[in-house]
């Protein structure tokens, strides 16, 4: 067992967990932060994207005693005062998303690629969202919705 | 995924006194942790060597480029010195995985797991690295022994790879569209007395192609490797590619990389 204590969405948390809990588990399991999805086991899909220290990373490949005393946001971190990111109003304005599995790991991915371009062409967008896997919507929305973000962050 | 113990140790000495026949030394995890998750891998002990603080960083001096074993792949991608330095290689490092990979996967890590289809085994091949271990100094072409296996022995661990920097080089990769890992990758890179063709992807270890070395040695143009065949013997055969199909693209890739020097 080891204790890790991290600031989730601006929470500080202290929770003593097995060694080899992945930051996905402690996420979901330990907080019920289940905003973060696992949609595989091969590190491919990224539905488990979340921000440490305000990196986008795949929680499901991170151990959580990994990032002791790190910031970590989630998407349940993103909206302020009840009112959407403009990440996620641009998800729901241009229909980026269906089922909506793949989609917070997507909005995560998206508004760090934001943090560093502030406006990314669609092929930058599409590179960029390589490691973000989608079996709805076939990409175009969330490229519009990534754009329509950029006009607004 | 089965229990472990985690260590997080400060410097070289304990990491490598902590280590066992049934340890493993984390960096980015990236290949360690899925691999742990799908069952393929256990360990009695976890060693996670990111708070190393030595062993992170970039140094460029006038012949070479020394890169810190846990130095995240983005970091090699963005640096300005490896981009003025060796372009080809942060190059390489930018189009490594996915930007998520990227943030966490370390160039340690990737050389001391010698994934045949990984890309940095290419270019310590082509540009003559040395690994710097905690024990010793290993030339690359010693150090990548085979499918997943390197010259590294138990508790040895990377501490830094330095490059020669080239004349002129170019990194191709044909990716695997799910994985981004190399179907095939092509590593060209002209030293002031020969050129070095290093090949990852296509074989169970990455691997240095002489017939194309040779005559781009004697001629460094695209001209030069025309036509020349490439055998598929030896090449990997599986559901992306056949041998025949890898060997067509080392070729085509061999050029394309001399075209882009």
């Amino acid at each position: 067992m080891t204790k890790v204590t991290l600031e989730v969405n601006g929470k500080k948390v202290s929770k003593e967990v097995p060694d080899h809990t992945l930051l996905s588990v402690f996420l979901r399991d330990n907080l019920n932060l289940t905003g973060t999805h696992v949609g595989c086991d091969t590190s491919q899909c990224g539905a488990c994207v979340v921000h440490v220290n305000g990196k986008s990373i795949k929680s499901c490949s991170t151990l959580a005693a990994d990032i002791e005393g790190s910031k970590v946001t989630t998407i349940e971190g993103l909206a302020k005062d009840g009112k959407l990111h403009p990440m996620q109003a641009a998800f729901k304005k241009t229909h980026g998303l269906q089922c909506g599995y793949c989609t917070p790991g997507m909005v995560m991915s998206a508004v760090d690629l934001l943090q560093t371009k502030k406006n990314p062409t669609d092929q930058e967008i599409r590179e960029w969202l390589e490691g973000n896997i989608c079996r709805c919507t076939g990409y175009q929305n969330i490229v519009a919705a990534v754009k329509e973000a950029a006009t607004k962050m | 995924m089965k229990s472990f113990n985690y260590h997080a140790p400060k410097d070289v000495k304990d990491a490598s006194k902590l280590a066992s026949s049934n340890s493993a030394f984390l960096a980015g995890g990236m290949t360690t942790i899925p691999s742990m998750k799908l069952g393929l891998a256990s360990y009695k002990d976890v060693i996670d060597i990111k708070n190393i603080k030595k062993l992170s960083g970039i140094k460029v001096s006038g012949k070479s480029v020394t890169i810190g074993a846990t130095t995240k792949h983005a970091e090699v991608a963005a640096s300005k010195d490896v981009k003025k330095a060796i372009p080809a290689l942060a190059k390489l490092a930018g189009n490594i995985g996915d930007a998520q990979v990227r943030n966490r996967g370390t160039i340690g890590g990737s050389i001391s797991n010698n994934d045949p289809s990984a890309c940095y085994p290419s270019a310590c091949m082509a540009l003559n690295a040395v690994i710097h271990t905690n024990k010793r100094k290993i030339d690359a072409d010693k150090f990548f022994t085979g499918m997943f296996e390197t010259a590294l022995k138990s508790g040895e661990l990377v501490e830094a790879v330095e490059f020669e920097i080239p004349e002129k080089a170019d990194y191709q990769k044909h990716p695997n569209p799910a994985s981004r890992y190399a179907i095939i990758g092509v590593f060209v890179a002209k030293h002031k007395k020969d050129v070095n063709v290093a090949v990852t992807g296509a074989k169970s270890c990455v691997y240095i192609d002489q017939d194309l070395s040779k005559k781009l040695s004697s001629n460094f143009s695209v001209s030069a490797i025309e036509g020349m065949e490439v055998k598929s013997s030896g090449m990997n055969s599986d559901m992306h590619a056949s041998a025949e199909y890898r060997a067509n693209l080392v070729s085509l890739y061999a050029k394309k990389a001399v075209e882009a020097c």
